[in-house]
């Protein structure tokens, strides 16, 4: 599904990714894990094409995406800060995603409902609080059915009942055998969805594998701890 | 199509009452008189000679009895470039309604399509004249009128071209509604006092429209000068009257509505200068009243090239020139009354229709144009007009008192 | 593209901003010929707001629409919608509102006060037409500054400076030269000058009209026949083209190698 070689990012002297190599099958969840500044956003924006890498290919399902933005519409994409225009309503915001997604099955009332948007329907995007705005968010990108699904720390800013729901209409999506890529910083919720973690560390991929694997790598009982060990060894 | 109207009514009139107390002589192809030469030699004083319609190939022919030369439908008197076609060396003579082409081009002698010489109280009207080196040539000749004719050159070069009409010490004569065109200096006065030039239309002249040397006491009122090389050229005169004259459209680096050189005493009232390059260009001219004149988007309304002095500009409007006035010089003696200028900022909070703060009319850029010329590209930039300002509000370049104190709020309207 | 086009616009008719400009225009149209009185007056005044208050206004508008729908852009680059089309989206919605706003803004009270009427038609048509070129280049140039800098303040700064680099400083250190190099055959040189800032290009494609009889008085072969035969008009709109091409040029490039 997606197959990353040898890529490198450098920001100015900040060099970011340092050589990531990385194969994705098709089909099932996978975390993207690291602590800050690890590179975890880079390389989604890589893979979006909204950062261009200084080497290295990215090919999704065989074919490189460089200079070519057809590929995105099998991505669905949370991007990790929810910014929006501010003087568009919701409504228009998804009829507008929507227009320029032309062909698609879009799925957007029952996402609507699930989330219980309806009365911010003809509200302006920059009037609502960021826990709703994250929930537009969850509705741009799971109402088009792509094969594959990009999530950036889509728990931020929801409530209990929202976070229940975004991990049911995770485990669907799932099941219809979609890949999905997530980041976040909340392990019990990585732990929850998925088993299969890819951890960066300093611009190169340090793991990649189950989480029984690291946990026994590590020699630590549980994921959380798994993660501070590898943290508290590379503080050292 | 008017022109051919009002020939054919003066020549019902003139016949009427001519043929009273004196002969007529019939000239046509099939008469017994077939060349206007041999119906000179016929002819008595005071006779007139009708030539009918056809072609007459002649030249040289010398009208030397106070005679009427009278056309009937335009009879054509062909010079076939041979050289002078008429000319007039007796009082009294009266030539009209002729259509004369073909003069003969020389180097060395002005060859003229109607010459007259010493010669008195002559009228020449109603003259088509083409393909002509000289047109009217007047020399040392007084009391005339040349009316109502039309000359059509082909000039390309000054060397080798000739003057529409040309008065050379010739004295008291009158020059209306005339049509010049496509010649080297559509009027031309040297030496000629007393004259008024009158309704006439200059237009195409690849010198000057109307050119005036040594000539004192003339008159030359509502004549339009478009077009022209240089336009209008007054040198050397004095106790000149230009009225309600238009001068337009005369574009090019040394072209110009008028130049005035060395003109005195002179009144320039009620004309129109319209898209010149230089509105009036003034080389030591003095005491001259302006008024009640427009200049509308010249480049320059008005180029003052120093020794000017007492000159008056009242109740002008200066409307969209580029340059309103360039003046070379440090002192001012020259006095700006009362004009409209469409450049004025100023206001009027007392309504009575003068500004209450002075207009100058000289740019600090006009300075710098007439020191670099290629700067004239920056014309209308901003940053002109931020040293235009700074030098507005304290003048280090232009003469302090060059301003019109009493500049009007609104245009002026004259008759 | 057109979609963005269409969404950048429709963006554009929202924010207040576009009609504080476009009321600004009409308020500048109805001041100028009503209380004035005169067209060809107007025209003249007309002429030097337009040389400098349209590169200002597309240059500050420019740089603030660009910095403002970074949400926007951030939001389209996911989504299946070619690069350079996203950018050149944003920039002809920005250039080509801001264009109507002068077009309609100025052409409402000139039609009322009956411009069709005069013999100004053209002087008019040549001041609005050079003003929406001076709306797509300076839009162009604030987009490209735009791109290179992150830091709005910095992007701000830059875009004021340009303008003022243009409008002003420019033809200052233009005629300095001029004066300086005052013995030397200078015609080549004024031209070539001009053709180099978009200001005074659009400046002298006015003067052509209203100023021609002044700009015949210099005697320079090439100034005769830039400013006395069509060849300087057709010179200086193909200059004109080239500084839109050029910079759009460079937004697309630019946009294509950008990371967000």
């Amino acid at each position: 599904m997606i197959s990353l070689k040898n890529l490198h990012k450098k920001f100015g002297k900040n060099h970011v990714l340092k050589g990531v190599d990385l194969e994705i099958e098709r089909g099932g969840i996978f975390a993207i894990l690291g602590p800050n500044g690890s590179g975890k956003t880079t390389l989604i924006k890589s893979i979006l094409g909204m950062v261009i890498p200084n080497s290295g290919t990215i090919e999704i399902e065989g074919k490189k995406v460089k200079k070519d933005w057809k590929y995105r519409s099998k991505i669905d994409y949370l991007p990790q800060i929810a910014n929006f225009p501010a003087n568009l309503t919701v409504k228009e915001l998804i009829r507008m995603i929507k227009d320029l997604r032309s062909n698609k099955s879009v799925d957007d009332e029952r996402l609507i409902e699930l989330f219980k948007l309806e009365p911010f329907l003809t509200k302006k995007l920059g009037n609502l609080s960021g826990g709703t705005k994250q929930k537009v968010n969850i509705v741009l990108a799971f109402m088009f059915d792509s094969p594959l699904i990009i999530l950036d720390e889509p728990t931020s800013g929801l409530d209990p009942i929202s976070l229940i729901r975004l991990k049911e209409l995770i485990t669907a999506e799932k099941e219809k055998g979609k890949t999905i890529l997530i980041t976040s910083h909340i392990m019990s919720f990585v732990e929850e969805v998925t088993n299969d973690i890819v951890f960066l560390l300093e611009g190169k991929i340090y793991f990649k594998g189950s989480i029984l694997e690291l946990k026994s790598k590590t020699g630590q009982p549980d994921f959380e701890h798994a993660i501070a060990s590898i943290l508290s060894n590379n503080y050292d | 199509m008017n022109f051919f109207r009002l020939h054919n009514i003066s020549l019902i009139i003139f016949l009427l009452s001519s043929t009273v107390y004196s002969q007529v002589i019939e000239v046509c192809k099939s008469c017994d008189i077939s060349t206007i030469k041999e119906g000179i030699l016929q002819a008595e004083d005071h006779d007139t000679l009708l030539i009918k319609k056809g072609t007459y190939k002649e030249y040289n022919i010398d009208v030397n009895k106070p005679l009427t030369l009278l056309g009937e439908d335009f009879p054509v008197i062909d010079g076939e470039l041979k050289g002078e076609i008429i000319k007039v060396t007796a009082d009294n003579v009266t030539l009209d309604g002729l259509f004369i082409i073909n003069v003969g081009t020389s180097y060395t002698e002005d060859y003229a399509a109607v010459r007259v010489i010493r010669s008195k109280n002559f009228l020449i009207q109603n003259l088509v004249l083409e393909k002509l080196f000289f047109g009217i040539y007047l020399e040392k000749s007084s009391d005339g009128r040349v009316y109502h004719n039309k000359i059509i050159g082909d000039a390309e070069e000054e060397y080798n071209s000739g003057n529409g009409i040309q008065l050379w010490y010739s004295q008291n004569i009158e020059v209306d509604k005339n049509i010049v065109t496509h010649v080297r200096d559509g009027i031309y006065l040297e030496f000629s006092n007393f004259c008024k030039i009158t309704n006439n239309i200059s237009s195409h002249n690849i010198r000057y429209g109307l050119h005036f040397m040594f000539s004192n006491d003339d008159l030359y009122e509502r004549n339009t000068f478009q077009n022209n090389g240089a336009g209008v050229a007054v040198m050397f005169s004095k106790k000149i009257e230009m009225y309600h004259n238009i001068f337009k459209d005369n574009w090019g680096s040394a072209s110009f509505g008028v130049l005035l050189k060395e003109i005195n005493d002179s009144e320039i009232i009620g004309n129109i200068f319209e898209s010149n390059t230089i509105g009036i260009n003034i080389e030591g001219s003095n005491r001259i009243n302006y008024k009640n004149n427009d200049f509308i988007n010249n480049g320059w309304a008005i180029k003052s090239r120093g020794a000017c002095y007492a000159n008056h500009f009242i109740n002008n409007n200066f409307m969209y020139n580029s340059f309103d006035l360039a003046y070379n010089s440090k002192l001012n003696d020259n006095k700006f009354e009362s004009n409209y200028w469409s450049n004025y900022t100023g206001y009027d909070l007392d309504k009575d229709g003068v500004g209450d703060v002075p207009y100058r009319p000289v740019k600090l850029f006009s300075y710098v144009v007439n020191r670099t010329p290629e700067a004239i590209i920056l014309l209308r930039s901003l940053f002109i007009d931020i040293i235009d300002f700074s030098e507005k509000v304290s003048p280090v370049f232009t003469p302090d008192n060059l301003l019109d104190a009493k500049p009007k709020m609104k245009m002026i309207a004259h008759d | 593209m057109i979609k963005i086009l269409k969404y950048s616009c429709y963006d554009l008719l929202r924010s207040r901003w576009s009609y504080v400009y476009f009321a600004f225009y009409l308020l500048l149209g109805i001041v100028l010929l009503f209380l004035n009185n005169d067209l060809s007056k107007a025209v003249i005044t007309l002429m030097n707001v337009i040389i400098i208050l349209v590169p200002l206004i597309g240059t500050i508008f420019g740089v603030m629409y660009y910095y403002n729908s970074k949400e926007f852009t951030e939001l389209l680059l996911a989504q299946p919608v070619k690069r350079s089309s996203i950018f050149l989206g944003q920039y002809l919605g920005v250039a080509l509102s801001l264009s109507m706003s002068l077009i309609i803004g100025l052409g409402v009270p000139f039609i009322f006060y009956g411009i069709f009427r005069s013999s100004a038609i053209w002087d008019f048509s040549l001041l609005l037409i050079t003003g929406t070129f001076l709306t797509l280049i300076f839009t162009a140039l604030a987009f490209n500054i735009a791109l290179y800098n992150e830091n709005k303040i910095k992007g701000f700064g830059y875009a004021i400076l340009l303008w003022l680099f243009m409008a002003v400083i420019y033809d200052g250190i233009f005629l300095m030269s001029l004066i300086a190099f005052e013995e030397y055959p200078l015609d080549t040189f004024s031209l070539v000058g001009t053709m180099v800032n978009p200001i005074d290009l659009s400046r002298v494609l006015i003067l052509l009209k209203l100023d021609i009889s002044a700009l015949l008085g210099y005697t320079g072969a090439l100034f005769q026949k830039f400013f006395g035969t069509n060849f300087g008009i057709v010179v200086s709109s193909v200059m004109l083209l080239l500084w839109v091409l050029v910079p759009t040029l460079l937004i697309k490039r630019k946009a294509g190698k950008k990371d967000f």
